[in-house]
Formats: structure tokens, sequence, C-alpha cells
């Protein structure tokens, strides 16, 4: 018998996708019946009451946990988000529910010997329940009471060598898209990166000192897998330089119809023979490719790298041996002053370890943000405050017309008084000896 | 419930503190397939839904069986996922970008015998516990948030919404019939954590009253300061009350001047402005983030409220089966929602749609509104 009645949540247990409520509903039976003896360091119906004040949600149609909570382990500034609940007595086994983020590993790859132990922690001094995975990487652990952070965290370090992520004014948690581990289109290592800049600035991630969070991102392409152009104040996007390598006898078996366009991403429905002309030569947003009814051809120099060519023909067309990354800079969600993507600052950089180009353009930015940057301003908003050209300055970039999607359409502009012949000093009289008052 | 220590010592907090240890290097997770071939794969195929093949230069092959999950989910089901790997999958399992989960396998003979027994799980209610899906030209995952679960600023919840929209979608999820891949996403406020901002159909949580003022605490527990910098419109400024026959220190809010977007509150515990009734979702399409063919878009918003109707928001998923169903007569093969929009016209996007055009949709947000109007004659009746 369930402790709460749940009518409206017992909804969402029917239709066929995967069912949050009757898996929380199996995990509230399963700490009842403990039929592996476990010593429950939180209050044994924690999921009961979760279910409870969600049902409460459900019927009032607002919110039950109270705002903010500060809760965290000594040493850091982060990695615990408190929460409590605002109707304690009614539901005290999620009178406290703090979030605990976990650094998962890059490209969320798992033993289940690793994983089986960590979730063993987490069923005995948590609530048994997780996100896999939080929106910017974090394996979250949802739900504990404050008097069991720091034992978790202990055995966290000691016994799994695993660390929190972050929260807070300070790097985040980093994460990057599968890359190399299963991809032919990885222009860079992101796994390696990823995890070197994470181990690199752990003080940074730990410890807030920074005017705002920041976020980094890894995609080994222009597809974009983790979306880091979008979801990360600096945006690492694989690229190449040289040509795009071309198996013409590939090309004949897709015009042919013995190879699947996109690898068969659209086999659900009859969308007629593949077409070349019509399905890659005209959709090209460059219009740099020909086919000649036997041969395909790219003028590389107008190719830019959209991957559209290659995502359709994946057998024929592979990236160029010239590889790096591009790095974008800024993106945001609307708060404050309006959502942005990333902005191109570094066309190209190459990603080698010990990656050291890579960071030399972060820690310019970190020094330049983390001292003119308000309290709670996202890069993207500092771009906009004091302009793409400081951060051209600060990173020592020179500018270039990819830098912009198109130049300035206002004339008011800035210039430097060394740049200008005699300076910004001007004598009044000097002026009146040629132009009468 | 007997205190069980790890080992920590609270009387001697920093005696025996590891940190900065950050994540497990990756390398430790890899299966041998995948280490082997690292950096070195020539093409793929996706099989059917939900199952794909890789191809290394060593000859060497990796099937991978793609399956939806809930995100929220118990240490109960994750070991019932690893229980899976460990008979199927050496021991090696990963979770994607999309928080679907995905099984490696290095050999073909093995997809069937997994397929058949992930088919074959489902929970009491009868939902399946991993369908297959989620590849190539579908509905894969959404992407969500916290909701009425864990968080304090929501203005609906995420992991309902999820579920109802995901068994409305489930055809789409489990199939490759779309113009594109449509990427769905979920927040439930405007702080947007996640992906609505980019997708190609997004649910945000809003808000429709200004908030509420609790003068008594308000300067005991906030920086009146940060609230008032907290305002997109500046509609917040610091004032003085009468409370009790006592002065107190607060804020004032223009009604006029605010539109909801629950900041100050983020940042001042004394502004709350969650409501039952003023509360509910806008619908977000046309964004996206990968490069291909156009560059990456924002989502732009087309329906500027639904209510919240917990549990299953039907009027939500209904207005975003209409988007999708539009769309998927209409666009051309390769098209992303916004790329359609696009080259027929928002206009039109309106008309094949049955969306309601409202004053809400004009961006009225500072000098970039502008640029969203129409300075042209090009338009179609």
């Amino acid at each position: 018998m369930a402790k709460h009645e749940t009518p409206l949540l017992d909804e969402l247990t029917k239709g066929p996708w995967p069912s949050f409520v009757d898996d929380i509903k199996q995990e509230a039976a399963r700490r009842h019946e403990n039929k592996d003896g476990v010593e429950y360091q939180i209050p044994e119906d924690v999921c009961d009451d979760l279910l409870g004040v969600l049902e409460l949600s459900y019927k009032d149609k607002e919110t039950h946990w109270k705002h903010g909570g500060i809760v965290g382990v000594f040493g850091y500034g982060g990695g615990v988000i408190g929460r409590y609940c605002d109707s304690p007595q009614q539901f005290p086994g999620v009178a406290h529910f703090h979030t605990v983020r976990v650094n998962h590993p890059s490209g969320k790859w798992y033993t289940t010997d690793y994983l089986r132990k960590l979730i063993d922690i987490w069923d005995m001094r948590g609530s048994g329940l997780t996100n896999m995975h939080g929106s910017t990487g974090d394996l979250v652990w949802l739900g504990t009471f404050t008097e069991q952070l720091e034992e978790i965290f202990y055995e966290l370090t000691h016994n799994m060598e695993t660390d929190l992520g972050g929260s807070g004014s300070n790097l985040r948690t980093p994460a990057d898209c599968m890359g190399m581990s299963r991809c032919e289109y990885a222009c860079y290592d992101t796994h390696a990166l990823c995890y070197a800049l994470t181990q690199e600035y752990q003080d940074e991630l730990h410890r807030p000192a920074f005017p705002y969070k920041f976020k980094f991102k890894f995609d080994g392409c222009p597809n974009g897998c983790v979306a880091s152009i979008a979801r990360a104040d600096m945006s690492f996007i694989g690229t190449w330089k040289d040509d795009i390598k071309i198996d013409q006898d590939a090309v004949k078996a897709y015009v042919g119809g013995e190879l699947k366009p996109n690898a068969g991403a659209h086999a659900s429905r009859d969308w007629g023979k593949f077409d070349i002309e019509e399905e890659v030569i005209n959709r090209c947003p460059t219009n740099c490719m020909s086919w000649d009814g036997s041969k395909l051809t790219i003028d590389n120099s107008e190719c830019y790298r959209c991957m559209h060519c290659i995502n359709t023909m994946p057998r024929a067309l592979r990236i160029g041996d010239e590889r790096g990354a591009s790095i974008l800079c800024g993106a945001k969600a609307p708060i404050l002053d309006g959502a942005q993507m990333s902005s191109l600052l570094v066309p190209f950089v190459p990603v080698e370890d010990p990656f050291d180009e890579v960071k030399e353009v972060i820690e310019n930015i970190w020094d330049w943000w983390m001292e003119e940057g308000k309290n709670r301003e996202r890069l993207g908003e500092t771009m906009k405050r004091m302009g793409f050209q400081k951060l051209l300055e600060v990173t020592g970039t020179k500018a270039d017309a990819r830098h912009v999607q198109y130049p300035r359409e206002n004339p008011y502009i800035f210039w430097k008084s060394e740049d200008v012949p005699g300076g910004f000093e001007r004598d009044i009289q000097d002026f009146r000896s040629r132009h009468q008052r | 419930m007997a205190f069980v220590s790890s080992g920590y010592n609270p009387d001697k907090p920093m005696e025996n503190r590891i940190t900065d240890i950050g994540p497990q290097n990756y390398q430790n997770f890899l299966p041998p397939v995948i280490k082997n071939n690292y950096g070195k794969w020539l093409y793929h195929e996706i099989l059917e839904p939900g199952v794909l093949m890789h191809k290394a230069e060593s000859g060497d092959e990796v099937y991978t069986i793609r399956v939806g999950t809930a995100r929220l989910m118990s240490v109960g089901l994750i070991r019932e996922i690893l229980d899976i790997a460990d008979a199927h999958c050496d021991g090696y399992v990963r979770w994607t970008t999309r928080n679907n989960v995905e099984f490696i396998l290095d050999s073909k003979d093995k997809v069937e015998p997994l397929k058949k027994d992930l088919e074959g799980r489902k929970f009491p209610g009868g939902s399946n516990k991993f369908p297959i899906g989620g590849t190539g030209a579908s509905v894969p995952n959404v992407v969500h948030t916290q909701g009425w679960v864990h968080c304090h600023t929501p203005a609906t919840d995420a992991s309902g919404p999820v579920k109802a929209l995901m068994d409305e979608f489930y055809s789409e999820f489990q199939s490759m019939e779309l113009p594109a891949p449509i990427r769905l996403a979920v927040a439930c406020c405007l702080n947007m954590c996640g992906a609505c901002h980019c997708s190609d159909i997004a649910v945000v949580g809003i808000h429709r009253k200004p908030p509420l003022i609790d003068h008594e605490v308000l300067d005991d527990i906030c920086e009146i300061p940060l609230a008032v910098a907290s305002c997109p419109t500046a509609a917040i400024r610091p004032s003085k009350v009468e409370v009790n026959g006592k002065e107190k220190k607060t804020v004032a809010i223009k009604e006029e001047r605010c539109m909801f977007c629950g900041n100050c509150y983020t940042m001042c515990a004394a502004l709350p402005l969650a409501d039952a009734e003023g509360d509910g979702c806008a619908i977000m399409v046309g964004g996206k983030v990968s490069n291909r063919i156009s560059n990456p878009k924002f989502s732009k918003v087309v329906a500027a409220y639904v209510p919240n109707e917990p549990p299953r928001w039907p009027t939500l998923v209904q207005t975003i089966r209409k988007i999708v169903d539009a769309y998927k007569q209409d666009a051309k093969k390769y098209e992303r929602i916004g790329d359609w929009a696009e080259r027929i016209g928002w206009e039109r996007f309106f008309e094949k749609t049955g969306l309601e055009f409202t004053e809400h949709l004009i961006d009225d947000f500072r000098d970039p509104a502008y640029y969203s109007w129409r300075q042209t004659t090009n338009f179609k009746w």
C-alpha cells in the first residue's frame, strides 16, 4: 500500500514511453522490501514522499520546494544543490532533498562494475533517485540530507576516485560528444581535450572565483552533438583545413542505389530514388559542388564545411586530414539580456596534447572577464557590453572578416587617439584662427 | 536507520580529505572494440530505427542499440541496465547527450538477442522500460529539466509534460519517417536550462503575474541591489514600506514593466510568483545547433501561452502534434523545422499549422526587436 494516494501521477504510468512514476514507485517498494539489508541513511520512505509532494504540485499547479538552499562540502564552494520541501511535516522524507553533482566520465562511457559501486553509495546514503544525466553532463544524484554530504564525498573520493561536478559562479562540469570513440567525423580527440581541461582547471571548477558561471563543451565536428555552440561560454568545434576526401566508386554506389543516403536516416518513408543533384549538389549552401554523371567534384576553397554532403554520403566523403578546432565564445540562455549562440573567435587552432594553444586562449579570456565582468554577467554579455574588439585585444587576435556575419551597418566607429594623426589633443584657439565664432 | 560512517571524521574535517581529482579517466571505461579502433572509424549505417553499425579501418564492426529513458531514474532501474550490459555487452554501457542509453555490441549476432531482451521489459503500468529508437530522422529523447520534482523557480513541470509528449510521439521515436530529426526540449522556466533556445520544438514554462512582495522579511533575506539589478526591464526599484508600524526597506515593482521572467525571485526569496492559473507554457519552434546547410538558429515563440493541465497537458501535446504533422507533410527532405518555416515564410507556417498569431509573438525587447519586424513588401497573402 503506497504511503500517499497519487491519482494524477498514476495517469502517467499509462502509455508506451518509460514512466518515471512507475520507476519511482518501484524504487519506493524496493526500499521498503530492502532485500539486501542496506542500512539506509535517509528516510526509507523518501521516494513515497517525493511522489506525495509531486502529486500535491500536480494538484496545486505550483512547486513545493523552498527557495534556494546553501549546502556543500568543506574545501569546495559548489557541487551540491541544496533543496528543502515547503511542507516538511506532511512529507518528512523529503524535508531535505539536496542534489549532488558527480563528475561523469567523458562521453558518458561506463563499466558496469564502476557504475554499480557508484550507485551502491547512493542507494545507502541518498534517495536512490538520479538524473542520468544533468543537462551540463553531470551524473545527478537527486535527494539526500545534509548530514550525508561529507559521507558521500568521502566515499566518492576515497573509494571511487571520483569527484564532484561544478555549481555556482565557476567553471561548470565540461562535457563532450563521442568524438573519436565511435564517430568517423571527429576532427580532434574531444574526450582527451575534455578530460585534460577538466583536470587542468579543477580549482576553477570547485571554488567559485568568477563573476558568473562558465561552461566548456567540445564538439568533434560542426554537427554539434553536444550543442556546444548554444550551451557553452566557450565552444570548441572540430574542423579541417584541407580537402574533403572523395571515394568516387562509393559516390557511384550512392547514385546507383547500393548505398543508402544519410546512412539510412530516412528509411521509414519513401522519398524516391536518391538524387545526388537534388539532395546534395543543389543543397550545398556555397554551391561549390558539381556532378557530371560520373564524377563528383568539390571546390574546397569555397566549402564552408557544413557537413551536409558528408552526412548524406558518409561512405563516399570524409573529413580532411589537416584537423583542429574552431573556438567560439559567449553562448548563453536568455536571462538577462537575451539568448546568445557562441561567436567565432579563433577559426582554427590545432588540438594536440598538452593543448597549450587552447589553454592560452582560455586563460586570456578568463584574465579579462574575471577583472571586467560585472556581478552575474556571462561572458557573452561582457562581450556585448565591451565590444567584440575587446575580446580580440585580450586574446591577441587580429581582426578577420571571418569574425563577422556581415560588417557593421552603422557608422558609429570608435578610433583610438594614437591611430589618428595628431591625436585627440586639440586647441580651440587654433581652430578659431581658421574659423571665426 | 543507524548512522554508518564512511570514515569521515567530523571532528577533523580537513584530515584525509581528497580534493580536485576530477572525473575518472574515460579510458578506463571504453569497451575493447572501441579502444582498439579509437579515431579509426570509416563509416556508419543506421540498420533500423535505434540500431547503428560503425565500421573501422581494421574491419571491426561495432553495433549500437539506442534506447529511450525517462532521464529521472532509480538505482533499481540502473542496476537492471547494468545487468543487461553484463549479459550482452561484456560489462560496458554508455549514455548519450540526449539521455538515451546505448548498448554497444562487437558482433552482429548479438543484436537480435539483445533487442528481444529489451523489448520484453515493461513497467507495471505497461510502459516500456527500454524502447528502441531515436536514430535518424526521428523524434529522439526530450532534453528537459527538474520541474516540480526538484526546482524552486519552475512555472511548469518537466517530467510530466515530457512523458505526455513522448507517449504522443512514440511512433516517431521508433521510426525514421520525418524530413529531418525533430529535437524537443522542455524547460520549466525562462532560465532555459538545457536546449530550449536552440531546439526544433521547445516548451518553456512561463508566468503571467508579477511577483508577490513579502515586505515583512525582504530586507532580512535579500540583497536589495541584486534584486534591482536582476530585472531585464528595470521594473524594480528600492523602496520603503511601513509594516506593523515599523519602517522597512523593501522593493517596489512597476507592474506594467514586469514581464514575469522570475529572475528577481531567483535572486530574492521574498519575491515569489508561482501561480496556478497564471502559469503555463510557451511553445517555441525552429531552433537548431548543427551547421548543416543553414547556420544554427534560435527557436521562435509561436504560442505565447498554453495552460498547465496536469497530469497529461493535452492542449500542449495537441498543439505540438499540429506543428509536427504540418511539418511532416510539407517540408522537403533534410529540412529542419526552422529551415522549412523560413522557406515558406512564417505567415505560411501559422496557416499550415493552424496556430493563432497573437500580438504576444511580436518582439518588443530592446533594440534588436526591430530586426524581427518585416522591413519589406515581400510577404504572402
